[in-house]
């Protein structure tokens, strides 16, 4: 057989607009590199600089590239204004998680196993929690994500969304497994997280073959050019569409594919906890935007009621299961999961503002679930952090400061004015109605209401209750974590006070590309 | 739709199956039948068998799944060098850069695996 010797096409790449990502993925395959030769007590240092590094420069070139508005690498990859947007959020996000991931003070040697082949329980595995430093896979894992997200988001066709798919999602599912302590709890929701993710990813899969059935294209314009003007049954795009659909919700968290979270929120060492709530939903929700926007616009009466029941679900599951919760951790992983139906109340006002808000609130609900999650890295007694919520009781008088910090937060996440929380839900709320969807900001408003009660509730704990025996202290964290927590704290504050900035930019980069 | 195109297909399908049926049981009938504790035990590509954990709480030791690990990176990368080299005309030195840096990326994993003591079998 003889190749067509010039019939072959070199896709153009502009490599100045995909930089973020090869500067992430670069600085991951450096990061490999540097825990095969470098010596292991001087690891540490030069990953923390190599991330911080590269997600400053990544965070730098997409912010100079914020005017590219193009298909590139043969219409592989849409780089128009929600995927540099959310790049960039994914980059500054990720520099803050990545604060946290990298604080030592809190616990000797840092909250990662030193070993994780170390058998859990064992004597030898007591002896490296105690003493030995942690191992530092997590941070060229972490780089692997993000690089693997920001794919993610701006990937044009439906083959190149699940590479890198899976690209975000294998670290993700080591990360879940390298806790210190507690390390079978870990193990467990790594596992879980895992064996639940392939399954999403082969539905995913599953969902691209049948819209590839149906329009024998892969690419999000050519999908959408086939919905116009196919005359063969729709059968294989509804199925595909659902399938494609039940792949980035789970991601997202959303009911009812959200059973994997609260246990794999629960068991992931706090710092990937707080990594994953904030940066996976960017992900999984810019991928969402762009599948529903770009390549299914124009069926929207068709699966605008399925999407929204599903919001409903996912508002009504997380508000009322979070009320039950006794753990700090779990309770947040339901939040996370009411949350989801926030962002998908303003998905589906499918409509410029729609997606607008829907970028607004990622940025802002981020940047405050790393800040709560921060401040449980902090409550800690001899076995590590007190996650139980009797635990926090007292709080307050044990150290004002942080529990003034995390008041705040539930504050936010309770979506009381001033700040970020209700400005992001002031904006999808307001969307939804614009698209005509007031139902669905019915129920949203139902379920805020009920999701206060268990946010105030930790609120009245940690202030009007006295300290007990078994009040854990407040260590006092190091220069990293308050970094994170200074960052957290004050973008909730700024983006409650004064959105516009924010908003402007979002309604500016509000326009897919096809 | 014409079916009858397809009616040979089915006919080397059943050929085939009674074939293999006609197979197993005429064997033991006509066969000698004379075991010995080599032509007993399972396949194994013509390796002394491992003995296999029998029962729960016994472990696989983790560097079968290093090894494996390992093969799969480099079986993805001859995947991808034989279309490369078949089309390598047509792909220029963009190409070839291009391989390159799969190659040195794939090598990075190797390299890890090499340091951290994953080749070393005890």
């Amino acid at each position: 057989m003889t190749i067509a010797q010039d019939a072959l096409q070199l896709p153009h790449l502009n490599y100045g607009a995909l930089a973020p990502m090869l500067i992430l993925f670069g600085a991951a395959a450096v990061g490999v590199l540097i825990e095969a030769f470098v010596p292991r007590r001087s690891r540490y240092a030069l990953q923390l600089v190599l991330g911080l590094g590269a997600l400053v420069a990544a965070l730098i070139v997409v912010i100079t590239e914020s005017g590219t508005r193009e298909l590139t690498a043969g219409a592989a990859i849409a780089l128009d204004g929600p995927a540099l947007f959310l790049q960039g959020s994914l980059a500054a996000l990720g520099i803050v998680a990545l604060l946290l991931i990298a604080e030592r003070t809190l616990e000797p040697g840092g909250p990662f196993v030193a070993a994780a082949a170390v058998t859990a329980g064992t004597e030898e595995d007591r002896t490296q929690a105690a003493r030995e430093d942690a191992g530092t896979e997590v941070y060229p894992l972490l780089l692997f994500a993000l690089g693997g997200m920001m794919l993610f988001v701006s990937a044009n066709d439906l083959l190149t969304m699940f590479v890198a798919l899976e690209v975000f999602s294998l670290p993700l599912y080591l990360m879940c497994g390298l806790a210190r302590r507690r390390r079978l709890l870990s193990q467990e929701s790594a596992m879980k997280y895992f064996l639940l993710g392939s399954f999403a990813s082969a539905f995913f899969l599953f969902g691209i073959a049948m819209l590839y059935g149906f329009s024998g294209q892969i690419s999000f314009a050519g999908i959408h050019s086939a919905i116009q003007t196919s005359t063969q049954s729709t059968t294989l795009l509804y199925i595909g569409l659902a399938l494609v659909a039940l792949g980035l919700l789970f991601k997202a968290a959303a009911a009812p594919f959200h059973v994997w979270i609260p246990d794999v929120y629960q068991g992931a060492p706090t710092p990937i906890t707080a990594f994953m709530s904030a940066c996976t939903k960017v992900a999984a929700f810019g991928a969402l935007i762009r599948v529903l926007y770009v390549a299914f616009q124009g069926t929207d009466w068709d699966f605008r009621p399925v999407i929204g029941a599903i919001a409903v679900l996912t508002m009504l599951v997380g508000s009322i299961l979070s009320v039950t919760q006794t753990d700090i951790k779990r309770l947040l992983a339901y939040s996370s999961i009411a949350n989801a139906g926030y962002i998908l109340v303003g998905v589906l006002g499918l409509s410029k503002d729609g997606l607008s808000s829907t970028l607004f609130y990622l940025v802002t609900y981020g940047f405050t679930v790393i800040a709560a999650f921060g401040v449980v890295t902090l409550v800690r007694d001899a076995d590590g952090e007190a996650t139980h919520l009797s635990r926090w009781a007292g709080l307050g008088r044990r150290s004002p400061l942080y529990a003034g910090l995390f008041t705040f937060l539930m504050l936010a996440f309770a979506g009381i004015p001033l700040t970020s929380g209700f400005t992001g839900k002031f904006a999808v709320f307001a969307a939804a109605i614009g698209g005509g969807q007031s139902w669905l900001v019915v129920f949203g408003v139902v379920s805020s209401m009920i999701l206060a009660f268990p946010y105030l509730r930790v609120v009245v704990m940690m202030w009007l209750s006295e300290p007990g025996e078994s009040t854990p202290t407040v260590s006092i964290p190091g220069a990293l974590t308050s970094a994170t927590l200074a960052i957290g704290g004050l973008a909730t504050l700024v983006l409650g006070v004064v959105p516009a900035p924010l908003l402007d930019l979002t309604n500016h980069a509000a326009q897919f590309i096809r | 739709m014409n079916l009858g195109q397809w009616v040979p297909i089915v006919g080397l399908v059943v050929l085939g199956a009674l074939f293999a049926l006609f197979s197993v049981a005429i064997a033991p009938v006509v066969g000698p039948n004379r075991p010995n504790r080599a032509k007993l035990s399972a396949y194994e590509c013509g390796i002394e068998p491992t003995p296999e954990p029998v029962g729960s709480g016994r472990r696989f030791p983790v560097k079968f799944y290093l090894t494996a690990m390992l093969f799969i990176v480099f079986d993805i990368e001859i995947i991808f060098l034989y279309p490369w080299a078949v089309s390598f005309n047509a792909l220029g030195t963009f190409g070839f850069v291009e391989m390159l840096l799969f190659i040195a990326t794939a090598f990075v994993a190797y390299a890890y695996v090499w340091r951290r003591g994953g080749l070393d079998w005890d």
